[in-house]
């Protein structure tokens, strides 16, 4: 566990998701099933950080393949203790100011839900800005890293040094940089409060949404109820495209090649076999299960593709909502705090969760979480997320 | 009264694309190699890595697509197509099934056409080398990545002469595009065939079997057979084909079942998120389509009208791009094209026999050839010298000059100033199509020209001197 950040560091180190390679620092993704490996290379976003002067603290924890709540199922130790607290997550060490910031794979909103239960900040910036090149790959079409740190400043400077095009991702965007200045003022901004995802959230996280607003109008913003109709389909398509992707992105894992290889087998096919069921926890396999049957013969038309359709209908629902605010604002999870419960619920509890997180993630939309709310924005409108944030935390909006 | 079968076939053929470096990573595509050389962490599908594609591959395919006159899909994408085996290492290979980049073409042979159904792109897999002695099988994957077209035909052969009449219409399209060099045995072109067969007569298709490993020409006729007659002896005894894969063991020239429909895999298909839909501009689709070469067929047909030269002729001289061109070049240098015809069909393949070289490993001086072709046909040097020569021009290493060798080995070159004022002046008066031809602007008329001297000079100039008269004539 040495390479796993433990204790107090001060200064300006970053610690790096499980999820995200790091050359040298064995790269489990929080699974057993990749025990044991190390990584030929770094990712592409570390590489940025390493090269603008930026020490790497070790690797932050993650339940596995990070499709958990909060990493509450991870091998080898869970972030979630029976008090409620995080243990070893990128959000926790933040809060604890053990390092500086944190990257972290947003596929299905984590570390957006650790932010707002630690209370510090993540952004998810827009699908393509920081490349992929380095991630475990599980949710390929909607995940991307995102920077946790404790304000707003922070996450803008760490961004600024891990965003803009890399070739070695066919899905990166263009831009070489972004600057992240180009944000709305909160002063005269047009926030939309989104009522589905507020009712959905318990009484305590409401009243968190309801004072956020309440101070944002006092910055000189408006805010608005607005409704997203789709957000429960989203829900839906997120997590089916989530599990038929993760699916075949883990079905690589045979014991052979790389991580964990079960001692007990006779042949190819039990080593394959004692290796997965060994090596992969509940969740996982739930994920496979699902995400087979959605793409198998007959079931693509009725159900994945079906997926795609409401992604593009989502996007465009969303579209039209940013022609009239610059902002949504709604909860980042149902709950103030999570206990643990049983792997075997896992599957309904992330879906169920997942309400709160799945259209940044299904439209490539950014979203940032700050002071235990989150806001989604505009396509590149990053810098507008990212004043939000600051003039709520008290520093000067830009 | 025997009862009268018709064969129906399907065909899929695979071509490895001549890209120096693999569809989604800088890896070197070259054939051989000692194992897992030509691999990174991308080819090798360890996670974190990320497919980029290399732009040559869809500019090859579009040309393809446009040589087999299919409709360019002008938004195309990837699938990922699942199946786990050892030689795949990501367990999914980055195909095409929804949005392949070309649909709906055809191929004509002889007098019949062939309808493509579509083309896609794809990744090669692995291999697998089964131990000689132990139980082992080892993975190289070499070929892991490397491009690949899959043409998919409607089932339109009833012969298997005409599969072969395709695939070899495949090849010459493509080895003149320059994509591939479509060779059956080192894989880069490998055909899965698709077979049925009916009564005479019927119009619905009966059950079709898939045999696949089959590596060259002749193989795919005997598998053709082999199939046809083993599925009409199943429904001539009142049995049912069962739909399945077959394996072709060439050594026994025999087929054996692999899997049935029941336990053929779902590849569960779904687009590849890491690659971004590609978008086929109007630009790139044009320079596309001005790339494209005169192919074989409308090139033999224009060598017998310019050249004159007989059909059957023509036909040998276009079965490779390179000879065609070097046929070319050498009648421009002033070679007679009959004569030409004749060296490159005969002279230059017998003496590449004796030197046991191929006919790709060869790219001689044209010049240098006509300036032999004349010598020899001329009568300066005897045949016997002449195919001498050939042998050593086309084993030189570096330049290579036939008149120095002629005079070398004590077969120089007479020059009669007087006899070639002459001889020109009067294959000027004997030839004015040519010299109409020339004054009007098509300067290659000049070949014929000073091929016409040449002949009635036996060799007794240097064609550079035949040349230099003859333009100055010709002002
Ligand atoms: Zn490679």
């Amino acid at each position: 566990m040495g390479q796993y950040v433990t204790e107090i560091r001060c200064g300006g180190a970053v610690a790096v998701d499980d999820t995200i390679q790091v050359k040298g620092y064995e790269t489990r993704a929080g699974s057993r099933i990749l025990e044991g490996f190390r990584p030929l290379f770094s990712a592409e976003a570390v590489e940025r950080l390493e090269r603008a002067g930026y020490e790497i603290a070790g690797k932050s924890a993650v339940g596995e393949f990070g499709l958990d709540l909060l990493g509450e199922f991870a091998h080898g130790g869970a972030n979630l203790d029976a008090s409620g607290a995080l243990r070893g997550a990128a959000a926790e060490l933040v809060a604890a100011g053990s390092v500086k910031g944190a990257l972290c794979v947003d596929l299905n909103g984590t570390p957006r839900r650790a932010a707002a239960l630690s209370g510090v900040d993540f952004l998810k910036p827009t699908y393509g800005t920081v490349s992929r090149y380095g991630v475990i790959p599980c949710a390929c079409s909607g995940e991307q890293i995102g920077v946790t740190a404790k304000a707003a400043g922070e996450v803008r400077e760490l961004l600024r040094v891990i965003a803009g095009h890399d070739p070695k991702d066919g899905t990166s965007l263009p831009t070489e940089t972004y600057s992240y200045n180009d944000g709305k003022a909160v002063a005269g901004m047009r926030v939309g409060l989104v009522r589905e995802l507020s009712a959905a959230a318990s009484d305590a996280v409401q009243a968190r949404v309801t004072n956020c607003a309440g101070r944002l109008r006092g910055l000189g913003a408006t805010v608005d109820e607005i409704s997203l109709p789709l957000s429960d389909a989203a829900r839906t398509a997120w997590n089916l495209l989530l599990c038929a992707e993760t699916c075949n992105n883990v079905s690589r894992y045979d014991g052979v090649k790389f991580g964990y290889r079960s001692p007990d087998y006779r042949n190819i096919d039990e080593l394959y076999v004692n290796s997965r069921t060994e090596g992969l926890n509940f969740l996982t396999k739930a994920v496979i299960l699902y995400g087979s049957d959605v793409l198998s013969k007959g079931r693509y038309f009725t159900c994945y593709d079906k997926a795609l359709k409401v992604r593009r209908l989502v996007w465009e629902q969303v579209k039209a909502l940013f022609k009239d605010y610059d902002a949504l604002l709604c909860p980042a999870c149902a709950e103030t705090a999570y206990r643990p419960y049983d792997i075997k619920d896992a599957f309904a509890t992330v879906f169920a969760e997942s309400l709160f997180t799945a259209v940044p993630n299904l439209t490539g939309l950014p979203a940032m979480v700050s002071g235990g709310v989150q806001f989604f924005a505009d396509t590149l409108q990053e810098g507008t997320l990212l004043n939000l944030a600051e003039a709520l935390e008290g520093g000067s909006a830009k | 009264m025997p009862e009268r079968w018709e064969t129906v076939i399907g065909l899929e053929v695979h071509v490895e694309l001549s890209t120096k470096s693999k569809i989604f990573c800088a890896c070197s595509t070259a054939f051989g190699g000692s194992p897992n050389t030509h691999c990174c962490p991308v080819c090798m599908g360890l996670p974190g890595t990320l497919p980029v594609l290399n732009q040559k591959v869809l500019e090859y395919a579009v040309r393809a697509g446009l040589a087999l006159h299919c409709t360019i899909d002008r938004e195309t994408r990837f699938d990922r197509k699942n199946y786990f085996y050892p030689d795949l290492p990501k367990a999914y290979q980055i195909s095409q099934l929804y949005r392949p980049i070309a649909r709906g073409g055809y191929v004509d042979i002889g007098g019949k056409r062939i309808r493509i159904h579509e083309m896609h792109m794809e990744e090669d897999a692995g291999k697998l080398i089964h131990s000689d002695y132990g139980h082992e099988t080892y993975p190289d994957y070499n070929r892991a990545g490397v491009p690949l077209l899959e043409i998919v035909s409607e089932p339109d052969f009833r012969y298997g002469a005409e599969v072969v009449a395709y695939l070899e219409k495949i090849r010459s399209l493509f080895t003149y595009l320059g994509i591939s060099d479509c060779k059956m045995q080192e894989g880069s072109m490998r055909a899965d065939v698709n077979l049925s067969v009916r009564r005479v007569g019927e119009s619905g298709y009966g059950t079709r079997t898939e045999t696949k490993n089959i590596n060259s020409l002749r193989a795919i006729e005997h598998a053709i057979e082999s199939e046809r007659s083993r599925q009409i002896h199943i429904l001539s005894g009142g049995g049912a084909v069962v739909q399945e894969t077959r394996h072709w063991n060439d050594d026994t020239k025999s087929s054996t079942a692999m899997r049935s429909k029941e336990n053929a895999p779902d590849y569960r298909y779904f687009p590849e998120p890491d690659l971004p839909v590609i978008h086929i501009s109007e630009d790139f689709l044009q320079t596309a389509r001005d790339s494209l070469p005169e192919f074989a067929e409308a090139r033999q047909a224009r060598f017998v009208s310019e050249y004159g030269i007989p059909e059957k002729h023509a036909a040998r001289l276009t079965v490779r791009r390179e000879t065609a061109e070097l046929f070319e070049a050498v009648v421009s240098h002033g070679a007679d094209a009959r004569d030409a015809a004749n060296w490159l069909i005969v002279h230059v393949p017998h003496v590449l026999r004796t030197l046991s070289e191929g006919v790709e490993d060869i790219a001689p001086d044209a010049a240098e050839l006509a300036e032999l072709i004349r010598s020899t046909e001329g009568g300066a040097v005897s045949r016997a010298d002449g195919l001498q020569i050939l042998e050593a021009l086309l084993s030189a290493e570096g330049p290579f000059r036939v008149a120095d060798y002629i005079r070398e080995h004590g077969m120089s070159v007479e020059n009669d100033e007087g006899a070639l004022e002459d001889v020109i002046r009067r294959v000027i008066e004997a030839n004015p199509k040519a010299v109409g031809e020339y004054h009007s602007g098509k300067t290659k008329a000049i070949g014929f020209l000073i091929g016409q001297a040449m002949k009635e000079l036996k060799g007794k100039s240097t064609p550079a001197a035949v040349h230099e008269r003859m333009e100055a004539a010709l002002k």
